[in-house]
């Protein structure tokens, strides 16, 4: 918990009106008149945000942390500064490590080297399977019941492809109200893909990753969760028959939410051409139609959070042969920016909305009750303060994760997160990593 | 554009430039001195990742008769085998003093690769990768293609292209770097393609090709069609239920002694067949088309030497630090 | 061939003085008797062969066969003119652009023992006609070779001299020597025959 108080003058909350926020003690002591007027503001250290947006700090479903196992890719200590400097102040580390994260040990581990980090919540995903190897349920109850209290269960990276399996995990994790969110790849589909299958694959001649592989899946678990009541995420949404499959889903009343990556957002298989492993990701990018039908989705709501996919990879990795490049791209430095840039520049939805998706809701798949709250006197202090006028040209030898494997290098994007407040301490201060917060070895 | 990486981006001058030049390489193969000095002192790599002695040996033919020095970098049994990096291999080429790379690879866009990511400055050919393109053996098969095309209509081969000309490719188009090769140049020049597979052997996407997709190979030779390019096929496809057996694959997609009698039926069109080899004889093209007069296989091996000639004395004869003529 | 590229128009100090100094009818003239001194020094057209260097060596060496042709009857000017290609044999190869060569065409009895009088339209360096010289022996080997061509500007950087000179022309390295043959220049489509000295003031 911070032990400064600050005075943050002039925001817009949400997009909205511009107001004061006085925190203190790690909580929002009071917003407007009453902020300044609050006996702590005396003290205060004040903070101009004019011109500038205040929003809940971002919450990501969906970030590769590394480690254990792959610190030359990324630790939890410079993933979490990428997430503070994106404007996360939670993330959900992917249970891909190595060893995999599938026992109570590992998760309380990658908490714990959470917690000493003080960037940002870091919540472990638990695999699913053993090893994620899609044959045996791992100990879920185990690590839902462990320090690491985990919520979200995947075998990202891989799909939960056995159907009974899937239809096991749904149910099972219903006992302590977890969610499996999954990765959709029917994986004899996919043998070696390499990128979507469509046009621009007939021309490059790489093996391509049918949308059919995505779409039969999603549809085989949405029908799987109706029928044993049960609570499903989608990873990564990616074409628009998943878009279509999971609208049709809701209208029905299924429990499905589901998540877009920004670079799915933004980028298409067109990118491909230039056989660049940085454009190598999975699922793969696809095309504009399915770009656009994203967008649309996230706008109307079947859509319901933006999760990176953050997925770091040493320079070799991707310094290769197309075939011979690891899948996966950065994303936590430039994920509101692409959300701006698609979504809010667009006039696709507002601030409000930027809220909803990237903060309120997968809080509330994820079960953090501390974050992802209205901006309002008594709630956490988690919040970030943003430019929505700058402009910035993504440079990620500048970037605090270890990966350099931002498909947007080069790109000029809008909107820059000035600030980012956890607990009401600011983990960075003027568009630049301030300090963490301080462990006290006790808070969850 | 300093390299030659595909027919896609092959413009139609810079295409006929190379098969005009290969004319004139042509005749420097009937020399009795069968060598021309365009690049001594420059060194050729042929950076072979996957076996394939025929090209290896037609590429280096052609660079040692513009006497450069060719080094052979096969990859079997050497540091790449042990998992050394692409980008190390192209760096040490790059430290040894290679003025050109000849790369032959199973990953598709390798060779675009080795030219655009700086690990090494010199004009990258592409000689195969994976089932992208092999734009020299496209090349090799329209210089082909032009020699009987002018013939047949009575103009001088050099300066012309293949305009109105008909060309079935016939074969495994979704696993075919020389199908992919073929169909942008055959277009670049003015033919019309056909394409003629199972189904299941073409890619999904190529709906969008300037080509007509046929299923029956009988209906499109009846149609008329001047040239018929048979592609190589893998026996071990059928394990991938790409086609249910070598058999039926053979009856039919296969040139066999039926199709090449109902050719001679076809007055006034000399329609000649093609094959990139190595064939497999009794599966995609019987014996008696491969050995027939119809048959351009052997003349598709000596053109290749003069067409990579053309190549390497246009990519490398020139001031590297000047933009190239292709 | 070494006027070639050296029409690139006017120097970057202002505009070039230009002079003719052969007109069509010296050209001609010229040529007629270049043809008589081929003829006199081998004794009749016995073994002759004219080989062209391109791109204007070429016209010029069928004119000459030609003028040969009208002066010793029986001789098929065609059958005794070729083209030799020099473009692989420079030695400048990698010090511009690429360069396109043209065909090498020689007569059906080949250069085997024959006389082969190389053409071109300008001796300056002497260095094409080196890589004449390396390319003839690429391909055969004649009796005896001898040089003919239109303008002599000197300057020579290899101790290569000509048979045959149509006009010593004193230039300065400066100046650039232009030759116009209508088989291949022309002004507002009508072919031109003329050789011009272009000054650099």
């Amino acid at each position: 918990m911070s032990t400064t108080t600050y005075l943050i003058r002039g925001a817009a909350l949400a997009g909205g009106a511009a107001t004061d926020l006085l925190l203190d003690g790690g909580t929002i002591v009071a917003t407007g008149t009453a902020a300044s007027t609050h006996a702590a503001a005396a003290t205060a250290e004040v903070i101009d945000a004019t011109g500038l947006i205040a929003l809940p700090g971002m919450v990501d479903l969906h970030t590769h942390l590394r480690e254990p196992g792959r610190e030359d890719a990324e630790t939890v200590e410079t993933g979490t500064q990428a997430a503070a400097r994106g404007g996360f102040t939670a993330v959900h580390a992917m249970a891909n490590s190595t060893p995999v994260a599938d026992t109570a040990g590992v998760v309380e581990q990658v908490h714990n080297l959470g917690q000493r980090s003080g960037w940002v919540d870091v919540r472990p995903v638990g695999a699913v399977t053993v090893g994620l190897a899609g044959t045996q349920l791992s100990e879920l109850g185990a690590m839902a019941d462990s320090r690491a209290r985990v919520r979200v269960f995947s075998d990202d990276g891989m799909c939960v492809w056995d159907p009974v399996l899937m239809r096991r995990a749904l149910e099972y994790v219903k006992a302590f109200d977890g969610v499996i969110a999954q990765h959709a790849q029917e994986p004899r589909l996919t043998e070696g893909a390499q990128m979507n299958e469509g046009e621009v694959s007939a021309v490059l001649g790489l093996a391509g990753w049918p949308a059919v592989a995505e779409e039969s899946i999603i549809a085989r678990d949405v029908l799987l969760a109706q029928h044993v009541g049960s609570r499903l995420h989608v990873c990564h949404v990616s074409t628009a028959g998943s878009v279509e499959i999971i609208r049709w889903a809701k209208s029905l009343g299924i429990d499905v939410t589901a998540e877009a990556t920004p670079h799915h957002l933004l980028l298409t298989d067109e990118l491909v051409r230039s056989y660049d492993p940085v454009y190598k990701v999975n699922p793969p990018l696809r095309r504009e139609a399915d770009v656009l039908a994203l967008r649309a989705g996230l706008a109307d709501g079947t859509i319901d959070v933006i999760g990176t996919d953050h997925a770091p990879h040493p320079s070799e990795a991707k310094d290769c042969e197309w075939a011979q490049a690891a899948m996966g791209m950065t994303g936590l430095e430039t994920a509101l920016s692409v959300v701006q840039h698609t979504m809010v520049d667009t006039g696709l939805i507002g601030w409000d909305d930027v809220a909803r998706i990237t903060s309120a809701t997968p809080a509330v798949i994820g079960r953090l009750e501390d974050q992802g709250r209205p901006l309002a006197a008594g709630e956490p202090a988690n919040l970030i303060l943003v430019d929505p006028s700058a402009r910035w040209t993504v440079r990620p030898e500048q970037m605090a994760t270890k990966g350099r494997n931002s498909p947007f290098a080069g790109m000029e994007l809008p909107g820059s997160v000035r600030a980012t407040f956890f607990r009401g301490h600011p983990t960075v201060l003027d568009g630049a990593l301030n300090t963490p917060l301080a462990y006290t070895g006790a808070a969850s | 554009m300093r390299h030659l990486l595909s027919t896609a981006d092959l413009a139609r001058e810079d295409a006929i430039r190379i098969l005009d030049i290969a004319e004139d390489m042509v005749a420097v193969g009937t020399r009795e001195v069968k060598k021309l000095p365009a690049l001594r002192g420059r060194t050729v790599v042929n950076l072979f990742f996957e076996d394939s002695t025929r090209t290896r040996i037609s590429f280096e033919a052609a660079a040692k008769r513009l006497s450069a020095d060719v080094i052979n970098f096969s990859a079997k049994g050497s540091s790449v085998s042990k998992g050394e990096s692409l980008k190390d291999t192209a760096q040490t080429l790059k430290a040894i003093g290679a003025d050109g790379v000849v790369i032959r690879h199973g990953s598709s866009g390798a060779p675009a690769r080795l030219a655009a990511a700086g690990w090494i400055d010199a004009p990258v050919v592409n000689a195969g990768d994976g089932t992208h393109e092999h734009p020299t053996q496209a090349l090799l098969d329209a210089f082909t293609l032009r020699n009987h095309w002018s013939a047949v209509r009575g103009v001088a081969s050099t300066g012309s292209d293949l305009a109105g000309m008909r060309v079935a490719i016939v074969g495994d188009i979704l696993h075919s770097r020389v199908a992919r090769s073929n169909l942008w140049l055959l277009r670049t020049l003015g033919a019309e393609v056909t394409m003629v597979a199972p189904p299941t052997l073409l890619p999904v996407g190529s709906g969008s090709w300037p080509c007509t997709i046929s299923y029956d190979l009988d209906a499109t030779l009846a149609g008329g069609i001047d040239a018929v390019m048979m592609l190589r096929i893998q026996g071990e496809r059928q394990h991938a239920s790409f086609f249910p057996s070598a058999r039926e694959y053979s009856r039919r997609w296969g040139f066999d002694d039926a199709r090449l009698a109902a050719l001679d039926t076809q007055p006034g069109r000399e329609t000649v067949i093609l094959h990139p080899g190595p064939m497999n004889r009794g599966l995609e093209i019987s014996s008696a088309a491969a050995d027939s007069p119809r048959s351009t296989v052997l003349d598709q091996v000596s053109n290749g030497v003069a067409v990579r000639m053309a190549v390497l004395y246009l990519l490398l004869s020139a001031d590297p630090q000047r933009p190239g003529a292709l | 061939m070494e006027t070639f590229g050296a029409t690139q128009g006017s120097g970057p100090t202002g505009p070039a003085s230009v002079r003719t100094v052969l007109s069509e009818a010296d050209i001609s003239r010229v040529l007629t008797r270049i043809a008589h001194e081929i003829i006199e020094a081998n004794k009749g057209t016995r073994d002759l062969v004219l080989l062209g260097i391109p791109s204007r060596g070429f016209p010029l060496a069928q004119r000459l066969a030609e003028r040969i042709a009208r002066a010793e009857p029986g001789t098929d000017p065609a059958a005794i003119t070729g083209q030799l290609d020099i473009t692989m044999y420079r030695d400048d190869l990698r010090h511009s652009t690429t360069r396109t060569p043209a065909p090498t065409r020689l007569p059906a009895g080949g250069i085997d023992g024959k006389v082969v009088v190389l053409v071109d339209d300008v001796l300056y360096s002497g260095r094409t006609i080196r890589a004449a010289l390396d390319a003839l022996s690429d391909l055969g080997r004649p009796r005896i070779v001898r040089l003919a061509v239109l303008v002599d500007r000197g300057h020579r950087e290899l101790p290569i001299r000509a048979d045959h000179v149509g006009k010593n022309l004193p230039t300065a390295a400066s100046e650039k020597v232009r030759v116009r043959v209508g088989e291949i220049d022309s002004e507002n489509g009508v072919p031109v025959n003329d050789v011009v000295i272009v000054g650099q003031p």
